[in-house]
């Protein structure tokens, strides 16, 4: 008698030690946040987040966010083009490069970043000496930082849908009479739409909560560079429960990030 | 000539050499088995690949000459193509993908839509306008994509398997759709197949393509009536028997003998012998038949209301024959027969 | 043994590895031995003399291991609030240590030296900075506005009526100092003895001392730490001679 796989029951309970760690694996997780919230100073909440550090922190990490996110998509969607598609040479080494402030150290990137271009920098000390820029202890800075953090969210996203979409479509459309830019704006991004936009997504949230590059190379003056994972910093020895009402619109932003994604988009691949 | 190519290129499966001439209105089928260089060619003929060494002219203009170092891009050619797999664009409507061509080259949104629909509408698919890709069945997903190709007027159309993706019972009636279709070009239309059945019907010229070279071009019966080579003959299931002919007996490569009708003809020959023509008997027929040998049931094989039955000689052949004279003769593998087969029913040629 | 249970078995060893490990690192080790190790929380400006110091305490007090953890005032305060285990606080400054006074959460409060401020620019002085009055035209790196280093830069900047919009504000003077070295901002402040720490990777610019802002350094005994003997014995040691002459060795002043 065999077995027939389509009336075949598997038992769906999960062995103890199993689930004893993942609930440990949850607490670890649950129990920071559900401390955040029971400390949260619920009545004061509203003049906290209205005092002039808070809402200054809040409008600066907004625009920092947001322009590093645009600068991220406008660079790395082309990279993630040129290393999905062209044939040039190192692109291995090109991958390497831009998967490492992934796991770079963050205050490593800061350092790193200052070492380019600060004033002595690389770069940097052309950009001074001629131009009269100072990236460092600017908002322009604090949007590198961030840009360089998030960038490879985007370019491993973006990489990764246009690897496994179909090149022959855009061969359809070069037989129809596309040129090269019709067929990238009306068939390639397109097809890699949701990638995109998760990767957008991502790379916005990364922006949003990086703390040691921007704290290391773009320096903490509020109104200018301190944004809000910096604002927190600060209020930490002053003001804890100011701390924790910005860390709350930190979590929330997350949570939304999350909430957008959701599932689908967090385990990889375009839909 | 509206379409003249010349194309040699290598690859690891085969080395494709050849030469394709057409001329307006005409359909070539490039028939052969797979991977003997059929898409390649296609491929060079729309510019998304190119020859070690070739030529290609289209209704007189020069787009491919690897001698002279030209080479114009597949958007810069008059070309439409239909892929084998449709590649219809899934985000877009049919519509959209319909006016995609002309939107492409400039066409503003409502020219590019009236032109569309009209294409829609001689191709009876009009109310799936607004669908998905995704929405549609096979045949109705080939059409769109022979819409979509032919909407923008090209001079030459390439069509890659265009049957190959549908069941056995849509098959044959696009495959008439395409005929009226194809006929009504007035370009000329190169179609790449593995079905000879595709051939026979819709291409005027057939060549035959193995291992990247041409092994037989012609029109379509005499591709089925002189098959050159093995593969064909077993395409259009014809027994094929090669020989040296003298005297009006050719004597068998495999063994045996066969009497022709032809006594002039002499050298090594193919005898093609329609299974059809073969009849089984159990005894030793009397008759006017100038051939006739015993053989061995090999195989019995139900096609449609006929059956083939294998039988080796020598000659190794095959016959067609009625259910009916199967239970009637009791025929099972193993079975020891005798063949018979007239001289004027033999199609006798120099190989 | 499945490999579920192997998993867990693994995870309860490093569990007690790791438990085993936090309980024994501080307090008494087994019997022989008796040496305790003293955890000092100390204010980044002590960063360099203190190693001294605390070289010489062990020479002279050898059943005490001296270990170090080095910020902020302010946030060593805010540790300090939050029951990390810390046994002396030493603080630059009043401001990091009087509230922890009132609170009783240290003992035996001393003052065993002083510091003034200084103005640190990258090597070469390339914005030549020779006075206080420079300072609103150059860009001017201080410490955070709670950290003692930055109240004292605040007062400073007061004092004298100086109209300076810092381009930053780092979270402990350390980090002042190794910006001006790498020439990211034109002028520091920062205390003395960074200056003299930092030698020939900055240059000094002396604030007049009618016109500099001077810190107090203390020193106290964190009221809930397991080792308050040892602990009392450090903050003698710092008014002590050998401390005194290694503080005044760097640059601080006097305790008076």
């Amino acid at each position: 008698m065999s077995l027939d796989p389509s009336v075949m029951t598997t038992r769906r309970t999960t062995p103890i030690p199993v689930g004893i760690l993942a609930a440990v694996g949850v607490a670890f997780l649950a129990i920071p946040l559900v401390g955040l919230l029971l400390r949260t100073p619920w009545s004061r909440l509203p003049e906290l987040l209205t005092s002039p550090v808070a809402t200054e922190a809040l409008r600066l990490s907004l625009i920092t966010s947001i322009s590093a996110t645009v600068l991220a998509v406008l660079v790395g969607v082309p990279l993630a083009w040129v290393l999905a598609r062209a044939r040039v040479p190192g692109r291995t080494f090109i991958r390497a490069l831009v998967t490492l402030p992934l796991v770079l150290p963050p205050v490593v990137g800061g350092v790193a970043l200052l070492l380019a271009f600060g004033r002595r920098g690389l770069v940097g000390q052309y950009l001074y000496d001629w131009f009269g820029i100072q990236l460092p202890f600017s908002t322009a800075g604090v949007i590198l930082a961030e840009a360089f953090v998030a960038m490879p969210f985007l370019v491993i996203t973006v990489e990764g849908a246009l690897r496994s979409a179909d090149p022959r479509f855009e061969e359809a459309a070069a037989t129809l009479g596309a040129k090269r830019w019709t067929i990238l704006r009306r068939i390639t991004l397109p097809l890699i739409g949701p990638a995109l936009l998760a990767g957008t997504i991502l790379a916005w949230a990364r922006a949003l909560g990086e703390f040691g590059a921007t704290i290391t190379f773009a320096g903490n003056l509020p109104g200018v560079t301190q944004t809000l994972p910096l604002a927190v910093y600060s209020a930490l020895d002053t003001d804890r429960e100011a701390a924790i009402a910005l860390s709350l619109v930190l979590l929330l932003a997350s949570l939304a990030v999350l909430l957008l994604l959701r599932d689908r988009y967090l385990r990889g691949g375009s839909s | 000539m509206s379409l003249h190519a010349e194309l040699a290129l290598e690859r690891p499966a085969f080395t494709l050499d050849l030469m394709l001439d057409a001329s307006d209105g005409q359909t070539i089928g490039l028939l052969g088995p797979n991977g003997s260089g059929k898409s390649t060619t296609l491929r060079c003929l729309a510019g998304l690949e190119q020859p070690q060494r070739g030529v290609v002219e289209i209704t007189g203009t020069t787009v491919t000459d690897t001698a002279r170092g030209i080479d114009v891009p597949p958007e810069r050619r008059s070309v439409g193509y239909v892929f084998q797999d449709y590649l219809l664009f899934p985000h877009m409507s049919v519509l959209d993908n319909v006016s995609f061509g002309l939107r492409a080259r400039g066409a503003g949104r409502k020219e590019a839509d009236a032109a569309a629909r009209a294409w829609l509408e001689r191709l009876d698919i009009a109310d799936l306008a607004t669908r998905r890709p995704g929405q549609l069945s096979g045949g109705q997903a080939q059409r769109v994509a022979l819409a979509r190709a032919l909407v923008t007027d090209p001079d030459l159309l390439l069509l890659d398997e265009p049957l190959a993706a549908l069941d056995a019972g849509t098959r044959a009636s696009v495959r008439s759709l395409l005929r009226r279709h194809l006929a009504d070009f007035r370009g000329a239309v190169v179609l790449v197949t593995h079905d000879p059945m595709d051939a026979m019907v819709l291409a005027d010229r057939v060549v035959v393509l193995e291992e990247g070279r041409v092994v037989q071009t012609g029109t379509p019966g005499e591709i089925a009536r002189r098959p050159a080579s093995d593969y064909v003959a077993q395409l259009v299931g014809v027994n094929m028997l090669r020989g040296h002919a003298a005297d009006g007996t050719v004597s068998l490569a495999g063994g045996g003998e066969i009497r022709i009708a032809d006594q002039a003809i002499v050298g090594t020959v193919i005898v093609a012998l329609r299974p059809e023509a073969i009849s089984v008997h159990l005894h030793h027929p009397e008759g006017s038949a100038r051939n006739v040998w015993q053989a061995s049931v090999t195989a019995l094989e139900s096609r449609g209301d006929l059956v083939r039955v294998e039988l080796d000689g020598p000659p190794t052949v095959t016959a067609v024959i009625t259910p009916g004279a199967v239970a009637d003769l009791g025929l099972h593998e193993g079975a020891r027969v005798w063949l018979s087969a007239k001289a004027t029913e033999l199609d006798v040629y120099p190989a | 043994m499945t490999a579920g249970r192997l998993a867990a078995s693994l995870a309860l060893a490093v569990l007690a590895a790791t438990t085993a490990a936090c309980t024994s690192s501080s307090g008494d080790s087994p019997a022989g031995e008796a040496r305790t190790t003293l955890t000092v929380g100390a204010a980044s400006s002590l960063t360099d003399v203190f190693e001294q110091i605390a070289t010489d305490f062990t020479e002279a007090n050898p059943d005490v291991i001296v270990a170090f953890s080095f910020a902020a005032s302010s946030a060593l305060a805010e540790q300090i609030r939050g029951g990390a285990p810390l046994d002396v606080f030493a603080s630059a400054g009043r401001t990091a240590m009087e509230p922890l006074v009132a609170e009783g959460l240290v003992t035996g409060v001393a003052d065993f030296a002083t510091n003034a401020l200084q103005i640190a620019t990258p090597p070469g002085n390339p914005a030549g900075v020779t006075r206080l009055a420079d300072l609103p035209n150059v860009s001017v790196l201080v410490c955070e506005k709670q950290v003692p280093c930055g109240v004292a830069a605040m007062e400073l900047f007061e004092r004298n009526s100086l109209a300076v919009s810092p381009v930053s504000f780092e979270s402990d003077v350390r980090s002042v100092l190794t910006k001006i070295e790498a020439d990211e901002a034109d002028a520091g402040i920062v205390y003395v003895t960074d200056v003299i720490a930092a030698g020939a990777k900055v240059v000094g610019i002396a604030i007049p001392s009618d016109a500099n802002v001077t810190s107090i350094y203390q020193a106290a005994v964190v009221a809930e730490s397991a080792r308050a003997d040892a602990a009392a014995r450090f903050v003698a040691f710092l008014t002590g001679p050998q401390a005194q002459a290694a503080l005044a060795a760097a640059g601080f002043d006097g305790a008076s």
